[in-house]
Parts: C-alpha cells; sequence; structure tokens
C-alpha cells in the first residue's frame, strides 16, 4: 500500500494538567504578551511611562516643525489650533500598523527553534505581535486623552465607537502580520523592503498634512489607503466629533476581513512548509 | 540523597525489572504507530533564502530538484508505558523522525499516528528567554508546553525543588549556565506524567549527579506504565539502561527494530 501524501494525527486531549484548543492557545498568548511586555520596559527607569510620554514627545516635536508648514492648508473639519491633536492620533494609529507588522513579520523566523521542537499552532506567534502592538496602542491612548484634556475637548457619546475602531484595526494588523511573517520565511529581503514600504506609507498617509494639500488625483487615491480610512475613523470620533458613518464603517470592517482573510489563508496553505525554511 | 549512592547498585535490579517490564508493556495499545514513512527534503529550495537567488535558480531551471531522502520506509509502533529507543550515527535520520513524531514535520509519505500529550525535551531552552529570569521562563515554557496555569501554580515549588535551583528563581536565564539551563528545561517537562516524554541527548549536558537524578525520574516514569519515553542518545549505555525495544536508523533507512538489547549489539558490532 503506498499513500501519496504524508499525513500525522495528533490527538488533543484536556484534563487537570493540560491545556487544549483554544484555552491553550490563549494562555500562549497571554504569557508571550507579557514577556514582550516585560522585556520592553526592564532596565528603564520611567518604564511603561514611556509608552505614554513616547507619542506626547514625538507630538511636540511634529508640532514644532509642522504647525507652520500646515499654516497654508487648512482643515474645515476641526479648529486650526488642534493641529497637534490631529497629529497625535494619526501617529499612534499608524504606530499601531507599523509595530504589529514590523515584529510579527520576524516572528515566525524568531520563534525558530521552538517550532521545530514542539508543535504549537503556529499562527500564535504573528498575532501575539499584533496583540502586543493593541496593548501599547492602548497606553499610547492615555496620551491623546491627556491632549485631549490639555486642549479642553469633550469626550462625546461617539466614544462608543472606539470598540469597534479598535476591533476593525487589529482584524487587519493580525492580517497583514499574518502575511508578512509567511512571506518573510521564504524570503528574507521582505524584512528589508517593509522598512522602506513603510516609509512610503507614511508620507503617503495624511499622518502630518491635511489631505486638502494633495493633488486631486491623489485625494482619490487615498480612498484606497487603509491607514487613511483607520485614522480618519478615529478622528472623526475624537478629533471632528461626528459620528463615522455606517459607509465609513463598512469599509473599515472590510479593510479588516480581506487583510484577514489573505493573510490567514496565505499563512494556512504555507506553514507546513515552514520548518524547511526556519 | 539515596540517589547519589544507590545509583550503581539499583542498576542491576532495574535491568532484571526491564525484561518483565518489556513483555508486559507489548500487551498495551501502542500510543505511537508510524507506518511507512518518508521525508523528502527539497536540497535546492531549503537554501532559497532571497528573492534574487529564486529569481536566479528559476531562471536556471533549477529550481525543483535534487531530492533528498532523510528518511525511506520507517516502520514501528510504541506501546504505552514503553521506553522506546532511537539510535543511528550522526544525519541518519533521528532527529527527522522526532520532528515527526513531535508533529512539527509532515513526512512526505506514510502515516503517523499519535495519542496523547506530549511532553518534549528535546533542545534546552527552546521555549526559554534568556533575558526573562527562571521563574517567568517557567510560566512561559508552561504554557508553550500545554500546561494549565493553575497546573504550573501547583506545581511550581515541585519543579524549583527538583531543578535545586531555589536561589535562582529570580535571576535572568542568561546569567545561567548551559546545566543550569537543562535542570529547568528537565524539570518541567517531567513534573507531570505526560503520555509520551521525548528525550533527545538532553541528560549530557547536566552534572554526573544531576545526570542520575534525571535517568532516575526517566525510570520512575518508565516503570509507571502511564508514560511512554522516546529517547534518542549517543549514549548507547543508556539506551541499554532505560529502553525495552529499540529501533535502528542508518542512513534514513530502518536497519534493525527489536529488543533493546539485540539492537544495541548489531549497533555496537557498527561502532567497532
Amino acid at each position: 500500500m503506498v499513500s501519496h501524501k504524508g499525513s500525522s494525527k495528533h490527538a488533543s486531549i484536556e484534563n487537570a494538567t493540560w491545556n487544549s484548543g483554544f484555552k491553550r492557545n490563549g494562555f500562549i498568548l497571554k504569557e508571550l504578551v507579557t514577556k514582550d511586555f516585560k522585556l520592553k520596559y526592564r532596565r528603564s527607569v520611567l518604564g511603561v511611562l514611556w509608552s505614554v510620554l513616547n507619542p506626547l514627545l514625538m507630538m511636540i516635536v511634529m508640532a514644532i516643525v509642522f504647525t507652520h508648514m500646515m499654516r497654508g492648508g487648512s482643515s474645515d473639519k476641526f479648529p486650526a489650533v488642534l493641529f497637534p491633536l490631529y497629529l497625535i492620533i494619526g501617529n499612534v494609529t499608524f504606530a499601531f500598523m507599523n509595530d504589529s507588522t514590523t515584529q510579527g513579520m520576524t516572528s515566525i523566523i524568531a520563534a525558530a527553534p521552538l517550532l521545530k521542537k514542539v508543535k504549537i499552532q503556529r499562527n500564535v506567534f504573528p498575532i501575539e505581535k499584533a496583540l502586543f502592538a493593541l496593548v501599547n496602542f492602548g497606553f499610547s491612548c492615555i496620551a491623546i486623552l491627556l491632549v485631549m484634556i490639555f486642549f479642553q475637548v469633550m469626550p462625546t457619546w461617539n466614544f462608543i465607537f472606539i470598540p469597534l475602531f479598535l476591533v476593525y484595526l487589529t482584524l487587519f494588523c493580525i492580517g497583514l502580520s499574518l502575511f508578512l511573517s509567511t512571506l518573510a520565511v521564504f524570503f528574507r529581503d521582505i524584512i528589508h523592503l517593509w522598512s522602506v514600504v513603510i516609509i512610503a506609507w507614511t508620507y503617503l498617509t495624511p499622518i502630518f498634512y491635511y489631505p486638502s494639500l494633495l493633488p486631486g488625483w491623489l485625494q482619490n487615491l487615498e480612498k484606497f489607503n487603509p491607514m487613511y480610512q483607520f485614522i480618519e475613523y478615529f478622528r472623526s470620533i475624537l478629533l471632528y466629533q461626528t459620528t463615522p458613518s455606517l459607509k465609513h464603517n463598512l469599509i473599515c470592517l472590510a479593510c479588516g476581513l480581506v487583510s484577514l482573510g489573505i493573510g490567514y489563508l496565505v499563512f494556512k496553505k504555507n506553514e507546513s512548509k515552514f520548518i524547511l525554511f526556519i | 540523597m539515596d540517589i547519589v549512592g544507590s545509583s550503581k547498585a539499583q542498576r542491576v535490579p532495574s535491568a532484571f525489572f526491564d525484561k518483565n517490564h518489556a513483555q508486559a508493556v507489548q500487551k498495551e495499545p501502542s500510543v505511537i504507530t508510524v507506518s511507512d514513512v518518508d521525508v523528502v527534503f527539497n536540497i535546492a529550495s531549503e537554501q532559497l533564502n532571497s528573492l534574487k537567488e529564486y529569481f536566479i535558480s528559476l531562471a536556471r531551471r533549477e529550481l525543483f530538484f535534487k531530492p533528498f531522502h532523510a528518511l525511506q520506509d520507517i516502520n514501528f509502533e510504541v506501546h504505552k508505558g514503553e521506553a522506546f529507543g532511537l539510535v543511528g550515527t550522526n544525519g541518519s535520520g533521528k532527529s527527522t523522525m522526532l520532528k515527526c513524531i513531535a508533529g512539527v514535520l509532515e513526512p512526505s509519505a506514510g502515516d503517523i499516528r499519535v495519542t496523547g500529550s506530549i511532553a518534549p525535551l528535546i533542545e534546552l531552552g527552546a521555549g526559554f528567554d534568556m533575558e526573562l529570569t527562571a521563574k517567568e521562563n517557567i510560566y512561559l515554557n508552561g504554557a508553550l508546553l500545554g500546561y494549565k496555569k493553575q497546573f504550573i501554580d501547583e506545581h511550581f515549588d515541585d519543579i524549583v525543588n527538583f531543578a535545586e535551583l531555589q536561589d535562582f528563581m529570580d535571576m535572568p536565564l542568561k546569567n545561567y549556565s548551559s546545566g543550569m539551563v537543562a535542570r529547568i528545561a528537565f524539570a518541567i517537562a517531567t513534573v507531570t506524567e505526560p503520555d509520551i516524554l521525548i528525550v533527545d541527548e538532553t541528560l549530557s549536558v547536566g552534572d554526573f549527579l544531576f545526570q542520575q537524578k534525571c535517568e532516575k525520574r526517566i525510570q520512575e516514569l518508565v516503570n509507571s506504565n502511564n508514560v511512554t519515553v522516546l529517547l534518542v542518545s549517543h549514549s548507547i549505555e543508556l539506551i541499554e539502561r532505560i529502553c525495552d525495544r529499540v529501533c535502528w536508523i542508518e542512513k534514513g533507512r530502518q536497519r534493525m527494530l527489536g529488543p533493546c538489547q539485540d539492537v544495541c549489539n548489531a549497533y555496537k558490532k557498527l561502532q567497532v
């Protein structure tokens, strides 16, 4: 008897000692996030405070540089004095994507010693990096809150859209992270290329400038930039104080689901070959 | 410390016991079934790590060639409670076999069936983070092995006591010696009775006292008849002491399968 395709079957069990399925991966995710969190701030005096300070300092630097430059353009959606708030929302949102993709991309390669020895659901590693970035994003949101208090911007009931926003963006980041981690296993070039892509993406996204400063064709093109959609969504909740439209919700949801779908499928299709390349 | 002094005296009766043990476990159901397993590596594709290399070899049409048979036609069953050894010279495919059993590598052909929980003790520090303290690593590694948090909480002291590293729990692992890391790794993997324990050369790192302690623990697990131990080692004496049956894999092919002493004797003849 010749079987053409190899197969291995591992029955999983659950009892007082062993976790299985969802709980097992949940515990692994929690431990990995805890690990990353501890390592990020170990031996720094201010510790987790940096997650709040970093976006604030960044905002101050950028506000000094760009407030003058942006004097020509304007936005009819918010008073010009709130430009720093405009900056920090864009920055923090983009940083979430940046963190989760750059770290998620190399997560499978970094977990190589483990993946070669122990049967673990492989996608926990890129997913964990996205969740860790989400935790950091949470701390950065404290910085946003401080800026809002400083400018005496009152929160509105639009805040109830924040959880939705987080879901959309996290799905998007997990998807990208899964996709990039797969590519990076087979082609390490992606790691170098992605840093260039990130820079290009930063400049092409209206983070520190108004979209109205762009030429018309580029403004139209921005509609297809998921990060622009996400940032505008977050700004509309916090800064413009308008309710995100149904259309805007659907666009962001679609961005998240499409990214997750593609990432998941590409990852799933290739994960059994990882071990040959890591 | 009774472990130290009595180890030699214990071995004679344990070898005697082994024979009965080997016969007894043959009646148990099999927990690992390896049938007609082939593993083929594509040597060319293993080296392609960049787009440039990929396109160059694509242009040269060299992409899909040079298959390498790491394992061919491997067949064996391991019964519940059995201590099963894998021997073979360097590069004959022992580790590849273990990877297949651990479920991290899919065979190119054939079937592998594994029933139960696997505690791999394959490489020191896989799943450890050197920057974290020993205590943090115990939880991290426990999670990765699949333990419940509550279980680790309850058995934390057992792990620490077995590793004999009570005073170093809050020290980052990077300051540990490799032997100390081995102690922690072994303690975590064997604190419970896993259904299957995979041991690959780990014991050689610790000092002789700890080696004896580990061996004693493995022996305990074997004698409990609940734990199936899969042992890969170049120390033929260790295999002889612990295993019931042994499979000898040479250059990817199954050379011999049978009772421990028969296979070991044949293997030793090759060595000389």
